[in-house]
């Protein structure tokens, strides 16, 4: 990857990760999942979807689902970064006349469908392929889904169809940060293997690190892996990534920090001191 | 009358869905028919065989059939999703609730089998809830046609309307009697037997109940309005509270649950705008049963037109 690519991926990431902390007090976020897919969601508008402020209703642009909504803050601090969004406007988290909250709305400039109850966008998303295979276009439908939401039912009857409709313009990226809510997801309902799963449904499968952009790169080139199949890929990533007093914590799935602790974790982030939390672990919302 | 009462030929309600889907993708080739793996049972293989490449069969995968269907219709497709009644309803509820009507996506379910006269399906098949989880929708437009004409014409109606339709039907053969030159508006229902006395509001297959009825207690000196109530929402507020006005007592007739279908609608606007007298001819918060006989099973559980007529004679000892 070129030096100064790489370079801006970091950055942009960076200053996402920083929105991110900002939307986690006020009412909160889910912060965890929205940290372990910060770069990939930055990887995926800037180095790899044909989607743009200009092409958003071309019907020919690249067209990404977030079908495990809770990551959404990373969606909202991407597209301030890209222009989708005016900056400005993610200080309305969580404002009553805005849509910018807790799950995707398509009210917001780049948000391709409303998001929530989980397991949903896969089977979308194979509308939209199906269309775009009827009209011999060649865009690409991504489609982020977390590893826990790989419990719901409707994931793999989707699967099961995109297999059997061969449709290669499928692309799903699961975000593997290993947690759900508030447990490890292989202590609860145990998810692997992951990749041998989505092969006996006919789907092909890569894997990469879902926090190095080089790695990411490698895996998001030369689509599909196989003619007449879907492709996954599977992005091992870290939840809260960037924050070591947060990360791979399985009591840090929605937060709702002080302005005290919003400040720590920006000096945690910028590489100064660790932050000492004192918000209690919220396990439910 | 504006129908015929005498000799109406037999027709199934399912076909009117499948001939309509023909004749309109004739015309629109921006129409694409998704299936479960009831193609045939729903018809919908004459779609398949006039047009195979725009038939899509998911297997038995009715929530993917949903997502995939407003998937298609984000894409500017006219996605038209069907299976029985359960199970293009009950089974998919969420993902018709956010992919569907509150995404606002122009998708077309349509669902057969519907009701109590798919008796030897047994009460797994009987769908009596369908119309009640189908109306408390926020976009959702909901008709339920009365014969082979009307299913027909509300196909090619929610085809060529914009946006979340929910219409049903039934797999067995009824009177097919509405004339097709009739008016049939959107919204606006029609009256089918002029009367004093009573008000049945009816939808369905149990509109030919109604004026079954309706021509028994003429025989007694018994003047009972028949108003087919074809579209359950938007609801035609303006023609209940005239009828509620003219005649007073109102009773519904329907075949689903007596709760948040056909009565709680027309409740619902009486309540508000016109309080009157009413009762009902429905599925009495009770599951459904066998039997090859739908005839007999309708009389069981009190829906048919013996019901309608004891109904009405109840409240009106003349």
């Amino acid at each position: 990857m070129n030096p100064d690519t790489l370079n801006d991926l970091k950055k942009t990431a960076f200053k996402v990760r920083e929105h991110i902390i900002r939307m986690s007090t006020d009412g909160g976020c889910f912060i965890g999942a929205s940290l372990s897919c910060a770069d990939l969601i930055v990887f995926l508008y800037k180095e790899f979807l044909n989607v743009n402020k200009d092409n958003l209703n071309d019907p020919n642009r690249d067209y990404l689902f977030l079908s495990k909504g809770h990551d959404v803050p990373a969606l909202y601090g991407t597209f301030a970064e890209i222009g989708f969004i005016e900056k400005d406007r993610l200080k309305n988290h969580l404002k009553t006349n805005d849509f910018i909250y807790w799950h995707p709305n398509r009210n917001i400039p780049g948000i391709e469908f409303h998001s929530g109850s989980l397991g949903h966008s896969l089977g979308v998303a194979i509308g939209v392929a199906m269309d775009c295979k009827m009209k011999k276009q060649t865009n690409k439908i991504v489609v982020i889904l977390g590893d826990g939401e790989l419990d719901e039912g409707s994931i793999w009857e989707a699967a099961l169809v995109a297999g059997a409709k061969k449709l290669d313009n499928l692309i799903a990226v699961v975000d593997r940060n290993h947690f759900q809510a508030n447990i490890a997801t292989e202590k609860l309902i145990p998810l692997n293997p992951i990749a041998d799963k989505f092969e006996a449904f006919g789907w092909k499968v890569r894997s990469c690190n879902g926090h190095d952009f080089e790695d990411m790169g490698k895996a998001f080139s030369d689509f599909p892996i196989e003619a007449g199949k879907p492709s996954v890929v599977i992005a091992e990533t870290r939840r809260g990534k960037g924050l070591p007093s947060i990360e791979a914590r399985a009591d840090r799935w929605f937060v709702n920090f002080t302005g005290e602790e919003v400040e720590m974790l920006m000096k945690e982030l910028h590489g100064e001191e660790e932050a000492k939390l004192t918000s209690e672990t919220i396990v439910a919302r | 009358m504006n129908f015929n009462f005498e000799s109406p030929e037999l027709k199934e309600t399912r076909q009117g869905f499948a001939d309509a889907l023909v004749d309109a993708g004739k015309e629109n080739d921006n129409i694409v028919v998704l299936g479960g793996d009831v193609s045939g049972s729903v018809k919908t293989n004459l779609f398949r065989d006039a047009y195979p490449d725009r038939f899509i069969s998911v297997g038995v995968a009715e929530q993917d059939m949903m997502g995939t269907a407003a998937g298609l219709a984000l894409a500017g497709k006219i996605p038209v999703a069907s299976a029985y009644g359960e199970f293009a309803t009950g089974r998919p509820f969420d993902q018709i609730r956010q992919s569907i009507a509150y995404s606002e996506m122009n998708v077309k379910i349509c669902a057969s089998h519907c009701g109590i006269t798919v008796g030897p399906d047994g009460a797994t098949h009987q769908s009596f809830e369908d119309v009640a989880i189908m109306r408390v929708l926020p976009n959702m437009n909901v008709i339920t046609p009365c014969d082979y004409n009307q299913t027909y014409r509300a196909v090619r109606l929610a085809i060529d309307t914009v946006g979340p339709f929910y219409i049903r039907f039934y797999r067995e053969k009824s009177p097919n009697f509405t004339d097709m030159n009739a008016p049939f508006e959107f919204g606006k229902a029609d009256i089918l037997a002029e009367g004093s006395d009573v008000t049945l509001v009816a939808s369905g297959l149990i509109v030919w109940e109604a004026l079954v009825a309706s021509e028994k207690l003429k025989k007694e000196g018994i003047s009972a309005r028949v108003l087919n109530m074809h579209t359950i929402k938007p609801i035609d507020k303006e023609a209940l509270v005239k009828c509620a006005k003219e005649t007073g007592l109102i009773i519904t007739c329907e075949d689903h649950q007596w709760q948040c279908g056909l009565f709680g609608a027309v409740a619902e606007v009486l309540a508000l705008h016109q309080p009157t007298k009413m009762d009902y001819i429905a599925i009495d918060d009770t599951f459904g049963e066998s039997g090859i006989i739908a005839s007999q099973l309708m009389s069981k559980f009190n829906i048919d037109s013996e019901a309608i007529y004891r109904k009405v004679k109840k409240h009106l000892k003349k």
